[in-house]
């Protein structure tokens, strides 16, 4: 879709969006049971998780290896502060705040230093990977940033619950559910506005050619570097969704984590924005229904879905749902009326 | 102030042991338009990427509108008022021929501004028909054009054409050498170019270059006239 598509398609989605949200808020709260509630608010989380790379991989055209890095740090950091400040408020801030002052550091080496694709996808794994290894030896009583501990293998279970702003309250499962669809909905309204403002558009024009951009004035590593930012940024707010929804632990930065939000974006098509989203719920979904039944492991099958998308359906589910609906549409205009075949 | 709006002075651009570009002292004038020819390997292709920011010369100074620009980085150049269309179509692949002149224009706010240059710029260079065409599926000609209309659009203070005319068919060829002629009524244009015919269609004044320095400048006919560069040209033999 081109850019001026896109800005016509924009206000439309996001109404959808946000209609959608709001029959969630509604009526979930009130009729699913706890459980589910509690696994749509994770679902929700990782939902941002996914967004985070589809506007930096699908617009910005950064293939991001370790993305996870950026959601891991998002977490600890708000489990971290939320300890020492007794206040969830200011930890809110620092879960985003972090890991975009982390990617803002690390990406001024990556453009700045004009490092070409490839290597930016293994220097970014490398990086979630040395969280992963560095957070895994932190057991021990030594290994603690102000009051909280950072626990090792296992986490810190002790995450505080987001407190209702500037209170002691902590929320209701409800509520958490009701702030992660305002923050699913904020984040994709954000991306999509993004994408159609004179930032968004020079972003999509370095992502398109580079060389081109700059020839036509425009800083490529500052706008890459802007991208790379805002997408630590939304990871890091799904750190602190995934933090309230299950608890902060290590293998936010493993491998798998890194895995699963590049096969929600290329399954749910690369250049969109609710594709993946939608992915990511339905293959989160179908894991969890597979690890029910114990039949197949669930990430041999997420493998295969992965294959199957790029052999069969490269575009992802969004393209091809948009295509499959252009030619129904077509076909209905093209089938002739009672009035003319009787004629 | 020079009176010159580029000026390049002892240019020097080595590639290892190879001088690519060995000591070129040009200038340029405001309102002319100068056509940089000789034989592959000549260096001027390495010296038009001295002038865009591509390549960091070696040695010696590019001055334009008196300020050096050597080694700057391409958008710094492209800000200080170059236009630049490259020898294989650079474009945005993916958008269509509107939005890619949209891009062009990257300081104008004004929506209506906007908007008028573009149709402008597709009427000037004849590629209003193109309009909502997506850049990946145009012909090389079509794509040549629209990158010419780019730069119209971004309205520079020098243009610089790359082989324009490489891969068009001779309608596509007259046309853009009236498009030249055309755009230099109102801009300083600096064309790279090997293919005489088309020189002589655009041009007044010629710089040829041969291994990486200025042989000889002057007028088009007495350039082409002269023997020593038909030898450097078509080699001693010709006949």
């Amino acid at each position: 879709m081109t850019v001026m598509a896109l800005s016509r398609s924009g206000g439309v989605h996001v109404a959808l969006a946000a209609l959608a949200a709001l029959a969630g808020i509604v009526i979930l709260p009130n009729a699913a049971p706890l459980y589910t509630l509690i696994n749509v608010t994770l679902y929700m989380s990782m939902g941002v998780f996914a967004l985070s790379l589809a506007l930096l991989w699908g617009y910005g055209g950064i293939l991001c290896f370790g993305q996870s890095a950026f959601f891991g740090l998002g977490a600890y950091a708000y489990a971290v502060a939320a300890i020492n400040f007794g206040d969830t408020t200011l930890a809110a801030v620092f879960a985003i705040g972090v890991p975009a002052l982390f990617a803002a550091g690390l990406g001024y080496f990556l453009f700045y230093g004009r490092l070409s694709d490839v290597y930016l996808g293994v220097i970014t794994l490398t990086v979630t990977l040395i969280f992963f290894k560095l957070i895994n030896s932190t057991g021990g009583d030594a290994w603690r940033i102000g009051a909280a501990r950072l626990g090792g293998f296992n986490g810190i279970p002790t995450t505080p619950l987001l407190t209702i702003p500037f209170t002691r309250i902590p929320m209701s499962p409800a509520q958490m559910f009701i702030f992660a669809a305002i923050s699913l909905f904020s984040t994709y309204a954000l991306c999509k506005g993004l994408i159609v403002t004179r930032f968004g558009r020079a972003v999509i024009a370095v992502r398109e050619n580079e060389m081109r951009a700059e020839l036509l004035g425009y800083n490529a590593r500052r706008l890459k570097l802007a991208v790379f930012v805002i997408s630590a940024g939304i990871a890091g707010l799904a750190g602190l969704l995934f933090a309230n929804s299950v608890f902060v632990s290590p293998t936010m930065f493993s491998l798998s984590m890194a895995a699963q939000v590049l096969i929600w974006v290329v399954v749910g098509g690369l250049g969109t924005l609710f594709g993946p989203v939608a992915a990511c719920f339905a293959l989160q979904i179908a894991t969890a229904v597979l690890g029910k039944l114990g039949i197949v492991d669930p990430n041999i099958v997420l493998g295969l879905v992965l294959i199957i998308f790029v052999v069969f359906v490269p575009g992802g589910i969004q393209p091809a749902f948009a295509a499959l609906l252009h030619r129904l549409m077509d076909i209905r205009a093209d089938r002739p009326v009672a009035g003319e075949v009787a004629r | 102030m020079s009176d010159y709006l580029l000026e390049a002075k002892d240019v020097a651009m080595h590639f290892g042991g190879v001088k690519a570009l060995d000591g070129v002292d040009f200038r340029l004038r405001k309102g002319e338009l100068r056509c940089l020819l000789g034989p592959n390997g000549a260096g001027k292709t390495t010296f038009f990427r001295c002038l865009t920011g591509t390549h960091k010369p070696t040695r010696g100074r590019i001055l334009f509108k008196g300020a050096d620009i050597a080694g700057k980085e391409r958008y710094d150049i492209a800000r200080a008022g170059m236009g630049v269309k490259t020898q294989v179509p650079s474009l945005f692949d993916g958008l269509t021929a509107h939005e890619n002149l949209w891009l062009a224009l990257r300081t104008v706010k004004s929506a209506a501004e906007r908007e008028a240059r573009i149709a402008d710029a597709m009427e000037r260079v004849g590629v209003s028909a193109l309009r909502s065409g997506v850049l990946g599926r145009m012909a090389h000609g079509q794509r040549q054009l629209v990158e010419l209309a780019m730069v119209v659009a971004s309205d520079p203070d020098l243009v610089l054409l790359d082989e324009p005319a490489a891969g068009m068919t001779d309608v596509e060829v007259d046309r853009l050498a009236s498009i030249i002629r055309d755009l230099n009524r109102t801009h300083t244009v600096v064309v790279v170019e090997h293919d005489m015919h088309f020189i002589r269609m655009i041009a007044d004044q010629v710089t040829v270059f041969h291994q990486g320095r200025i042989l000889v400048e002057g007028h088009v006919e007495r350039i082409l006239a002269d023997q020593t560069v038909r030898d450097v040209y078509l080699g001693k033999k010709h006949v």
